[in-house]
């Protein structure tokens, strides 16, 4: 097994998963409406418990422990698409990334279930439920706000427009593409990619909002290769504020 | 978690006057039975009027407390402190959503009290116009407040209104967890490296004088809430609720090597009760008047979430739109 090709592949995960959660959680006390603020709460400490799931794989496989290896790196040094880190904005894009990330998440977990590497299949398996959920609270919000009103189908339109070229980042193929696939780790960022279109048409085609034509969207690459916006380094900043006052301590 | 120190009206002679004398001895009677009274029953005009006015509070509480340890958790060092903050201030919003629905029963929407809210009409504990400047103030919020929340929370479910008690009941059994993650966040940093110790003890000074607060004012000077008691509205004394607390726990944070910023605290062994410098109760007017520390700023990030999520909200009530149901 090629452990390079595996750890990169967990790092982009554990990262996503990480960056989004933390994004997520700073809806607490700010969301639209009490019921939506606790959903993105509890969105958010499922995607950090999976993510620190995922490090503690990647400790086993040599890596430096959980809480080194997410509060003490920079910006260059995470794999997580770029679309996570961006800022939370108005709630039609917190919404629509929610969306457009979580349809990805759900399928990548399925995929993974049937992974060669049992302790990411295991680890799959036991949230493939919890990702359904997140999913399953997208698409019903996005069923919704995408047809209510004049404004909320502008909002979550150009949130959309903004969102797309981001989200397909996420599926940028790493330099192991092919020994992933061909070992069993993982069925591949294209394969994923397809079936991800295929569920966000479905989606978008039972509402107002308007879907551009695949082909016309640039993907905005790096953050697999840790290239990233300026948004990400303040985030971690914050993040690891007071655990850097004294990172041997005991907090 | 919540504050006493509830902002009583003075009562006037003839609140109860237009009252039908046979049904508010009936009432009474159940009281004094220990009957709960539920939200179709006949009830007093001013019974009413109270309890919303203290589950509104109440319920205010939860969210404008969410907004201070909020603030730490996308800085709570490392992932087990992370997820538990996270865990801990989504409770606080789930009490409020619970605290709302059971002041409903009363007849006041949510919408006119989260406006009320704004305005400055309605208030919350005065605990949370004061900033959490570090994460040991985080935990001792989680520790503390929280654990005073519990005495006076405790004493409330014990209360004559039904939906306000099993709404507390609920919620008393989460904040114990609260209290649980606060008292280990604490040991870690008065246990912990000198720079841990001093932030803690640094916390302990801001935060006692607005924890002494937190009770309310003193009962020789407090609104006469006679009336309040006997309806069970009010279950127990600011100033019992606040030696009930300092008996539990100060000699726990005594334990810890932490001083208290007060030379007169002790335990008088005769009288049982503990004995304090008293707080500045000019300052507490002032602050819950709204000229504390932070007032302004809570109020102002109630104000704009209220505001950029008011788009949402009209979706949701667009004539197609369906009831999304809460994802936990
Ligand atoms: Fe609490
Ligand atoms: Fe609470
Ligand atoms: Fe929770």
């Amino acid at each position: 097994m090629n452990t390079e090709a595996l750890k990169e592949l967990i790092y982009k995960m554990a990262d996503d998963l990480l960056i989004l959660g933390h994004r997520n959680s700073e809806w607490t006390g700010m969301g639209p409406l009490l019921e939506e603020d606790i959903a993105f709460s509890s969105m958010a400490q499922d995607k950090v418990g999976q993510s620190w799931q995922l490090y503690k794989i990647l400790h086993t496989l040599g890596e430096n422990d959980p809480d080194t290896v997410a509060f003490m790196r920079n910006a260059d040094q995470f794999h997580n698409a770029q679309l996570c880190e961006l800022p939370n904005g108005e709630y039609d894009f917190s919404l629509i990334r929610h969306f457009l990330f979580d349809t990805a998440e759900l399928l990548k977990y399925q995929m993974l279930a049937n992974s060669s590497y049992t302790d990411l299949a295991n680890l799959a398996k036991k949230v493939k439920g919890e990702a359904k959920y997140h999913s399953m609270h997208a698409k019903i919000w996005i069923k919704q706000l995408g047809s209510a009103t004049p404004e909320s189908i502008e909002r979550l339109q150009q949130s959309l427009d903004v969102a797309l070229p981001y989200a397909l980042g996420m599926f940028e193929k790493s330099p192991y593409e092919k020994e992933i696939i061909d070992e069993g780790l993982f069925g591949g960022e294209e394969v994923l990619m397809e079936a991800w279109k295929a569920e966000v048409e479905k989606i978008i085609s039972d509402t107002k909002l308007i879907l551009p034509d695949w082909s016309t969207i640039a993907p905005v690459y790096g953050g697999r290769k840790g290239v990233h916006t300026k948004h990400l380094q303040p985030l971690l900043d914050e993040m690891s504020e007071v655990f850097k006052v004294d990172p041997t301590a005991d907090w | 978690m919540y504050g006493g120190g509830n902002v009583f009206e003075a009562m006037k002679a003839t609140a109860l006057a237009d009252e039908d004398p046979k049904k508010l001895a009936e009432f009474e009677a159940r009281i004094d039975r220990g009957e709960k009274i539920e939200p179709t029953d006949w009830m007093p005009q001013l019974y009413r009027k109270q309890l919303i006015r203290m589950i509104e509070q109440h319920a205010h509480s939860e969210i404008i407390g969410a907004l201070p340890e909020g603030t730490w958790i996308t800085r709570a060092p490392g992932f087990k402190r992370k997820l538990a903050l996270m865990a801990k201030v989504q409770d606080e919003v789930g009490h409020a959503q619970l605290l709302y629905a059971a002041a409903e029963t009363l007849g006041k929407p949510r919408e006119q009290m989260i406006d009320d809210l704004i305005s400055g009409k309605s208030k919350y504990s005065n605990i949370f116009n004061y900033p959490a400047f570090t994460w040991a103030d985080s935990c001792f919020i989680s520790w503390l407040v929280d654990a005073g929340a519990i005495v006076n929370q405790l004493a409330n479910s014990k209360g004559s209104y039904g939906p306000y008690c099993r709404a507390l009941e609920r919620i008393c059994a989460e904040e114990s967890f609260h209290l649980k993650y606060g008292h280990h966040c604490v040991i870690h940093l008065a246990t912990g490296t000198k720079k841990q110790r001093e932030m803690m003890q640094a916390a302990v000074n801001r935060w006692w004088a607005p924890m002494m607060h937190f009770f309310g004012p003193s009962d020789k000077i407090s609104v006469h809430s006679e009336i309040l008691m006997k309806w069970k509205v009010k279950m127990a004394s600011n100033d019992e609720c606040r030696q009930q607390f300092l008996d539990m726990y100060v000699p726990k944070i005594w334990e810890l090597g932490l001083t208290i910023p007060d030379d007169k605290l002790r335990k008088n062994t005769e009288t049982g009760l503990w004995e304090y410098t008293e707080p500045d109760w000019d300052e507490f007017k002032r602050v819950i008047n709204g000229d504390g520390p932070c007032n302004k700023e809570r109020l102002a990030v109630r104000r704009i979430a209220e505001e950029r999520g008011k788009w949402v909200r009209e979706a949701l009530l667009a004539p197609k739109a369906k009831y999304v149901t809460p994802l936990a």
